[in-house]
């Protein structure tokens, strides 16, 4: 019960500072539950924000149920999912309820202005740290680079490429053109 | 019953919204022209309030609309039911690799799933720092020194600078940034 609750609040906590969408939670999950608690590892998170990405839902709580689940099984997965959703329905309900025009606010403006280039530092040393675990030879840097450039690009291509689409044949490649068997898991652990 | 109907509404929503975020929109359009539970303005508003505040749009959208067609809650249950497919879902994988931990089929697509989920993450960083840190708008006006953002940059190369140094929690580095952009209004 106490693992439980435990869990419950470190979401509830990750679930009230998480701006910016489902990416900008990593380093504080990295922070959190890697370095402080221990309960998972920059891999697992990896994973989980890949499967998280090509799965229906939201993708922030997606790895929340991932990390419950590891951590404590079912109960553990409803308790970090509950405690990811709690503060953000608060918010909003107060919102909804007595501040409509929140949003339009000069000194909420001004402060989200500022969130917003501490949420792309973050994401980038998030990504820094991932990369040298996962792009490991030259066919995950090709990859990297393909599924970047698409992404990033997306806006100036006639047709759209949805990413779950990207994800799953990211996920088909590897199993075609991989030619490491075995050795790969350990070469991670290092 | 409108509780119900919310639930339902919202769980269909999490079920075929795949890719998170803004994937959730074109469902809520729809909801909106079928339901009148909140018009497409709403909408517009939410995507602006959920850019100040934690969490995601589907969420935020679901507590909105539950909100203001079932009260504290109808925002609840709304929230609950966009949030139930995809937890079901997971745990299903999650079983499913577990079971398959030690297949080298899983080990493979994750060599190729690896490198995608980063390369997302670093687009999902790009298309923050669009907006944070320059100016698409003033470059196309021909004003090229408003292209960059200075204040917004020079911030970025400090906190940057300063995760190394002082290794403090992230949360701390997001509050400092709240303040200044309201102090030297960013």
């Amino acid at each position: 019960m106490n693992e439980i609750l435990k869990m419950y609040l470190a979401f509830f906590r990750i679930g009230a500072v998480t701006f910016g969408g489902g990416y900008a939670m990593l380093p504080i999950l990295e922070r959190d539950l890697v370095e402080k608690r221990g309960w998972t590892t920059m891999d697992e998170l990896t994973d989980y924000f890949a499967i998280g990405q090509c799965t229906p839902g939201i993708i922030s709580l997606n790895v929340s149920t991932f990390i419950g689940n590891k951590r404590a099984g079912i109960p553990g997965a409803l308790a970090a999912t509950l405690g990811f959703l709690t503060a953000p329905i608060i918010i909003i309900l107060i919102i909804a309820a007595f501040l409509t025009n929140f949003a339009s606010y000069s000194v909420v403006q001004h402060a989200f202005a500022g969130i917003r280039v501490c949420v792309c530092v973050l994401i980038l040393e998030a990504v820094l740290k991932l990369w040298k675990k996962s792009v490991v030879d030259k066919f995950s840097l090709g990859l990297y680079i393909a599924i970047f450039a698409l992404a990033v690009l997306s806006r100036f291509l006639p047709f759209s490429v949805p990413a779950a689409v990207l994800v799953i044949a990211s996920g088909v490649l590897g199993v075609l053109f991989c030619r490491d068997n075995g050795t790969l898991n350990d070469k991670r652990r290092k | 019953m409108i509780y119900l109907r919310l639930i339902w509404e919202f769980f269909k929503t999490g079920l075929f919204s795949v890719g998170g975020g803004l994937a959730t929109l074109p469902f809520l359009y729809e909801m909106s022209d079928k339901t009148s539970w909140f018009s497409h303005a709403d909408i517009a508003d939410m995507i602006a309030i959920s850019e100040s505040t934690p969490g995601a749009i589907g969420i935020n959208m679901s507590t909105y609309a539950g909100y203001i067609t079932g009260g504290v809650l109808g925002g609840i249950l709304a929230s609950l039911g966009l949030a139930l497919p995809s937890y079901i879902i997971i745990l299903l994988i999650a079983r499913f690799l577990e079971a398959f931990s030690g297949s080298k089929y899983v080990t493979r697509a994750f060599y190729g799933l690896r490198p995608a989920s980063i390369a997302m993450i670093s687009a999902a960083g790009i298309n923050v720092a669009r907006i944070a840190l320059i100016n698409e708008s003033a470059l196309k006006a021909g004003n090229i020194g408003g292209f960059f953002l200075w204040k917004a940059i020079i911030l970025a190369v400090l906190i940057y600078v300063g995760q190394k140094k002082l290794k403090w929690h992230p949360v701390a580095f997001i509050a400092i940034s709240a303040v200044i952009g309201i102090v030297f209004k960013f």
